[in-house]
């Protein structure tokens, strides 16, 4: 009895945080909807218009594409470093595996800003100027962390006997690594790299520091145009990312399950 | 084993001989998987804040507390430190409070609403925080949603003026670092084995009990990570305050980005940088040695 209540109260509350958490979705969607030029919702009407604006919001296809790279190459370079650190640590191959493991985690707790500061005036003592390595490094050290969770997570629950199973068996070793441990890594790569991929697309603090008048990142583009004019195409472009994002989380669920993505999160 | 045994052929020493090889050998090649995030980790984290924090100490005169005088000694220096980490504080509470039962919810739903519920996790981290941001101000203004339902359900007469205040702050950063709070105590209660309450209860244990000293215990490692998480989120967070509260609730955050983009007050910057980098590796100690304080009473 009372575990049945228990539980009713447990999901109730899940279900009241969902809401909360979708509020602001729903608010972004419909005023992208607006047919007015103020990014409010839509009353007495809807327009398609602010779609159709995006492309021509002034620096709009050149930020996209410099955050698009910059996610996907520094998520593929943290999942690799990730993965080959996380074995090390994993399998005790090191030591003080449990500090390094922290200390790859540790930058998510680190502020934003600082992080941007730092690496601004270390790369500047070098001499570092150009504006896309210099993201793309600090990137790598923001993605890290949340691969290195993840991954970590996902090869502590993976039975490393079976590529040895798997070799006796009369695999060849990158056969047995690609056909029973990549396979039973497959949710953990895909938490982490959704994870990573989102972090780095959405990363301000960092990011700020080392873009230049020419070159700038998506989020600090959507800052200065909701600080310039808060239109909604602001809102139909994030429509369209979260559109994206759903399709991504509908095959992911359909591939691998979303509560074994959200149980590597740990 | 050795006193029993006698190792006339001297094969134990061998055996011995040979797992030292084994394990100098598997130490280097952890060192070679290790070495690329090690890198990264040395060069381009822990070097750039090691200089940073010696910059925080440099004056025209060469050592000097200056900068950190000038944001501790100042009744207003001092509200920065307390305004970030009041807003650490008060979110990393409030996503507790509604996110620790909100994760057994989670691990207790199936199928379709399992995943509505996830989905409604992941989701809003493709949403950038600058937008979501935005869509609070809308929610909260005097004419907005959330104060027009108040007025229809009669709990309010009037607007209340919840926009530009602490409560938009709060809710805001709520909202956004919430998921940071449910996934790590999801992905641990997710794996309690449900047989443990059923065998506290089998055994006398009423479910109030069981909880306490079964359920609770077993969740800790989730909760530590996720206070970790939110705390160190909320505590720099810089968009959120910025578009939320702008001018009126100077933080931390909101200052080094002060000090580096507008006055060009580099001393003040990294000053209030090494302060809050200060608060983020004491989240990252502290929050270690709970988590292996955990694991070793297991």
């Amino acid at each position: 009895m009372t575990g049945a209540l228990a539980r009713i109260v447990a999901i109730a509350f899940m279900a009241g945080a969902s809401l909360f958490l979708l509020a602001p979705l729903l608010v972004i969607a419909a005023a992208s909807f607006s047919p007015t030029p103020v990014f409010d919702l839509p009353i007495g009407g809807a327009s398609l218009r602010w779609y159709g604006a995006v492309g021509s919001l002034d620096g709009f296809w050149p930020a996209l594409t410099l955050s698009l790279e910059i996610a996907l190459v520094s998520t593929a370079i943290s999942l690799a470093l990730g993965t080959l650190t996380g074995i090390a640590i994993v399998r005790g191959l090191i030591p003080g595996a449990s500090i390094l493991a922290a200390a790859l985690a540790s930058p998510l707790m680190m502020p934003g800003l600082v992080l941007g500061i730092a690496l601004l005036q270390f790369f500047r003592g070098f001499g570092l100027t150009q504006v896309f390595p210099a993201l793309l490094m600090a990137h790598v050290v923001v993605t890290l962390p949340y691969v290195a969770r993840t991954m970590i997570a996902g090869l502590s629950r993976f039975d490393f006997t079976l590529i040895d199973a798997a070799r006796t068996l009369g695999c060849s070793f990158p056969a047995s690594i690609f056909r029973v441990m990549a396979p039973a890594l497959a949710p953990a790569y895909l938490t982490s790299g959704l994870f990573a991929f989102l972090a780095s697309m959405d990363n301000y603090p960092v990011s700020i520091f080392l873009t230049d008048a020419r070159m700038k990142t998506l989020p600090i583009k959507m800052l200065q145009y909701i600080e310039e004019s808060p239109d909604p195409s602001i809102a139909a472009l994030s429509t369209l990312i979260l559109l994206a994002t759903l399709a991504l989380l509908f095959a992911a669920d359909r591939v691998v399950g979303l509560h074994r993505l959200a149980g590597l999160s740990e | 084993m050795s006193a029993v045994v006698s190792d006339r052929y001297g094969l134990l020493a061998r055996v011995r001989c040979h797992d030292l090889l084994a394990r100098v050998r598997s130490r280097r090649v952890g060192l070679t998987l290790a070495a690329p995030a090690l890198f990264v980790l040395i060069f381009l984290y822990a070097a750039p804040l090691a200089h940073l924090l010696a910059g925080s100490f440099r004056g025209p005169a060469g050592f000097t507390l200056d900068a950190y005088g000038r944001v501790l000694a100042d009744a207003y220096g001092r509200s920065l430190v307390w305004n970030s980490l009041r807003l650490g504080l008060i979110t990393t509470g409030l996503t507790l409070v509604v996110g620790y039962p909100a994760a057994f919810g989670l691990a207790m739903s199936r199928g379709v609403l399992r995943s509505l519920f996830l989905a409604s996790l992941f989701l809003p981290l493709a949403a950038s925080v600058i937008a979501k941001a935005f869509a609070w101000t809308i929610l909260l203004r005097s004419h907005g949603v959330v104060n027009d339902t108040l007025i229809f359900l009669h709990l309010t007469d009037k607007p209340i003026r919840m926009i530009f205040t602490q409560t938009s702050l709060i809710v805001g950063a709520a909202n956004i670092f919430l998921p940071f709070m449910i996934l790590p105590i999801y992905a641990v209660v997710a794996q309690i084995d449900p047989r443990l309450t059923e065998a506290a209860a089998t055994l006398g244990s009423s479910p109030a009990r069981a909880f306490l000293r079964v359920v609770l215990p077993l969740s800790t490692p989730g909760v530590i990570a996720g206070v970790a998480l939110v705390f160190s989120l909320s505590v720099s967070a810089y968009v959120v305050p910025n578009l939320l509260m702008g001018e009126n609730y100077p933080t931390l955050a909101t200052t080094i980005a002060k000090a580096f983009l507008l006055i060009r007050d580099p001393a003040l910057g990294a000053a209030a940088g090494a302060i809050l980098m200060a608060i983020g590796l004491a989240v990252v100690v502290v929050s270690n040695r709970l988590s292996e304080q955990g694991g070793s009473t297991k």
